[in-house]
């Protein structure tokens, strides 16, 4: 699918060494800054290399759900910011389809495109911080980080002058979005998606052909395709093994079918692959943003209030039923379960929280390197704790 | 090719970058150019949207705040953390004014949904953000007269919404005095009406109930 | 394929499970079939559902749901939704993971909620409360264990705002607050 270059790596045997050890236990974190917040592994090592790893979580557990089901429809919005805290607008998306698909509600056209441009954008935060953050761990020590973050700036400018909020947007509504873009923000927004090619480019050069880089990355924590498909495991890391599955391609949802664009695959899934998938993935996004930003036209950004149930959002109360519905976030599917018994809070309201079920296969990519590999493999499935815990 | 070209070339990119932060002006949105600011004496211009935590509004004095106590922000608030309870006159009966509005502000999570439910366009998102304290019981507890502020105070900060809250407000105004008025003149007509059928028909003057005259107290 | 020839294709293939179409969903009767049916879809040539979306548990009242969310990797247009039903005093569901590895932290975090014991799992630990915690925090019926509990700075505020507070309450807070006093040694003893 896409051509990069590959340096040649020697893999080194360190198994046999003919002395007499023992293993060690090791707990990394949960106050660690290279487990990207409140998460624990246990790993038993036998030298360097990893033999087990047991991954402890809920530290910042505050059962989101339980919140949920006591509270109202929308007055679950901003918790859903809270869950994965950079990529608040895919899921305020996600939040409003499924409520949208429980009560059978139709969105403006130009609501879908702010949706679409919303949560492309927040792909484009996500991927650039999470490279960020991996070559960090890596050992590339604060450079790339703030280098991403400068351009992360940008958009979250964008967020703030548009919702009100950096990060916590609250910005989407049952039925549409909250308020709508003005012709300034567009521009702004515009201006930001002109200039991220080249900063990509910047970005590549700095370190996805240094040496090094290539050779912590390449051929460590491999993730056959049999096995992602089979432990759930979605997004980025998904395809970096290879696996053509993007929810926006197969759903179809929002408006997507109107846009052209491709998915980036990778070859082997390890580290690099998912690293470069994900650098690939924002030129696609910035594909999609400029189509949008060339389609979207001026008309109603909220629905008119015609179903009966949103009629007066304060009580709104959606048919009895259940819905599942799931977006394409940053870090892979994530989908929301609601069952609804005609009140005005959910019966039921899960989260299929990405970064939380990609963590199954960690210890299957662990297994046989190092407890600094381990790390690295961490860092490129890409966790965000205010997810996995809930 | 050559190893180490891809590390010279990265280091090319930070070297490049760090002169560029030099010759490309500061806050320019150019490729380069430094965003950063000295904080707390140079300050980035506010967004209009921006949210912090919640105020009251009042428009003349502090004793007229548009605020009716009608429990629509402390019931739809997310975490709960308003409370309010009315104001009661000497017979005990409720007024639509609170004696006690408190906001938890280390509850409060931003989330501007009791600027947008409140129907009587009373409380609003200030900017409003360095309220550190040392005490995180009393000092961020925040009583009804922490709370009031100017509506020139928010015209100050968000003017254009400031601008649209006054027309819709005077517009809302003009609109209750003309139904007053109109709501008036049909009790006189009907009253009128009333008194000429009831002089037409003695007899029958217990069918209609007295018109009842509303007389609702300003909210504001 | 509707819902209706997914229930009877499933049916042709595998005699003797029962089917009942609930919504937009099949519900497995009895939950033993479960595995045979998962199995079965994921090796279907028509249907390829081999991909476990989400498992989660739903609490009824008078019986607890698992939900699992099927969908394919290849044929990409269907979906299927499964339910079973099982008692809430003894809720035995059979494991998915050795189908579905994806199953494993979901069913442990439904096993965390519900206590639904998943017969066949590896590992069935609690994963997002701590070891050790008794109760399950989602079902209908769970009561927080220090709910009816008032602090003292609870109880001033109230009466600071006029509400009458049980005498009850005020007890209570009292003892914690003499209770977490005491707990503190006064003088640690050392040990030679």
């Amino acid at each position: 699918m896409f051509e990069k270059m590959r340096v040649k790596t020697k893999v080194i045997d360190s198994g046999k060494s003919g002395l007499d050890t023992q293993t060690l236990e090791v707990n990394v974190g949960p106050q660690h800054p290279s487990t990207h917040g409140v998460f624990r592994m246990t790993i038993v090592l036998d030298g360097e290399v990893v033999k087990s790893l047991r991954p402890v979580m809920g530290y910042l557990h505050r059962n989101h759900e339980q919140i949920a089901e006591n509270i109202t429809y929308s007055a679950s919005m901003p918790y859903t910011d809270r869950l994965d805290y950079f990529n608040s607008m895919s899921n305020n998306q996600a939040w409003a389809m499924t409520v949208e698909q429980l009560a059978e509600v139709e969105i403006p056209d130009r609501a879908e495109y702010i949706r679409v441009i919303m949560s492309e954008l927040t792909r484009l935060v996500n991927h650039v911080s999470v490279i960020g953050f991996l070559l960090n761990d890596m050992g590339a020590f604060f450079t790339p980080t703030l280098f991403a973050f400068r351009e992360r700036e940008k958009v979250l400018d964008v967020f703030e002058a548009v919702s009100g909020s950096r990060m916590m947007c609250n910005y989407l509504r049952f039925g549409g979005v909250n308020r709508d873009l003005t012709d300034d923000q567009l521009g702004q927004i515009k201006k930001i998606v002109a200039d991220f090619p080249a900063f990509l480019d910047e970005f590549e050069t700095l370190l996805a052909q240094n040496e090094i880089v290539c050779m912590r990355c390449q051929n460590v924590g491999v993730l056959p395709a049999e096995l992602a498909i089979n432990a759930s495991i979605t997004g980025p890391m998904l395809r970096a093994s290879g696996v053509n599955y993007d929810i926006r391609k197969v759903d179809q949802y929002s408006v997507y079918d109107r846009f052209e664009f491709k998915i980036p695959l990778g070859e082997k899934g390890d580290v690099y692959d998912r690293y470069y998938v994900r650098m690939l993935e924002m030129r696609e996004s910035l594909k999609i943003l400029n189509q949008a930003l060339e389609q979207i036209e001026p008309g109603p950004f909220m629905a008119p209030k015609v179903p009966a149930c949103l009629k007066n959002p304060r009580n709104f109360k959606p048919p009895v039923g259940e819905a599942y519905g799931r977006v394409e976030a940053p870090k892979g599917e994530l989908g929301f379960y609601v069952v609804s018994d005609g009140s005005k809070e959910p019966w039921r309201y899960h989260v299929r929280a990405p970064s939380f079920i990609n963590l199954t296969v960690l210890e299957a990519m662990c297994i046989g390197y190092k407890l600094a590999d381990a790390i690295v493999i961490l860092g490129s499935i890409d966790i965000v704790l205010g997810e996995v815990d809930r | 090719m050559f190893f180490g070209l891809g590390i010279l070339r990265g280091m090319n990119i930070t070297l490049m970058n760090f002169i560029r932060s030099y010759t490309r002006k500061r806050g320019s949105g150019e490729i380069g150019a430094l965003t950063t600011v000295q904080y707390p004496e140079e300050r980035l211009p506010e967004k209009e949207k921006f949210r912090n935590f919640p105020f009251l509004i009042y428009d003349d004095k502090p004793e007229d705040l548009r605020c009716v106590a009608c429990d629509i922000c402390a019931q739809d608030c997310p975490p709960r953390c308003i409370y309010i309870v009315k104001e009661t006159d000497e017979a005990g009966k409720p007024m639509k004014k609170p004696a006690v509005f408190d906001i938890d502000f280390t509850v409060c999570m931003n989330c501007g949904i009791c600027e947008e439910v409140c129907p009587f366009d009373a409380i609003f998102m200030d900017h409003e953000f360095e309220i550190a304290d040392s005490d995180r019981h009393d000092k961020l507890l925040y009583h009804r007269d922490d709370l009031l502020k100017t509506n020139e105070h928010f015209h100050k900060i968000r003017p254009n919404d400031g601008r649209e809250v006054d027309t819709r407000l005077a517009e809302a105004k003009e609109a209750k005095a003309k139904k007053d008025e109109a709501r008036k003149k049909a009790a006189e007509a009907k009253a009128a009406a009333k008194a000429k059928a009831e002089a037409e028909k003695a007899t029958e003057a217990k069918e209609d109930k007295p018109p009842e005259t509303e007389k609702e107290s300003d909210p504001q | 394929m509707t819902l209706d020839e997914v229930k009877r294709h499933i049916e042709k293939h595998l005699p003797g499970v029962a089917l009942k179409p609930v919504r937009e969903s099949l519900l497995v009767e009895n939950p033993l079939d479960l595995p045979r049916v998962v199995e079965f879809l994921k090796a279907d040539g028509v249907l390829q559902l081999n991909y476990l979306s989400s498992v989660t548990g739903v609490d009824y009242l008078t019986f607890l749901e698992c939900v699992y969310h099927l969908y394919s990797m290849e044929n990409k247009t269907y979906s299927l939704q499964l339910r079973v039903r099982v008692d809430r005093e003894n809720p035995h569901v059979p494991s998915l993971v050795p189908i579905f590895r994806g199953a494993e932290f979901q069913e442990r975090e439904a096993y965390d909620m519900y206590g639904f014991q998943f017969d066949g799992h590896p590992d069935l630990r609690r994963i997002l409360m701590w070891d050790g915690y008794v109760g399950y925090p989602m079902r209908k019926d769970y009561k927080q264990e220090d709910s009816e509990v008032l602090d003292r700075d609870d109880i001033e505020w109230l009466q600071k705002h006029g509400v009458s507070v049980a005498e009850e309450h005020i007890k209570m807070a009292e003892s914690l607050q003499t209770g977490g006093e005491s707990e503190q040694p006064e003088s640690e003893q050392t040990e030679g």
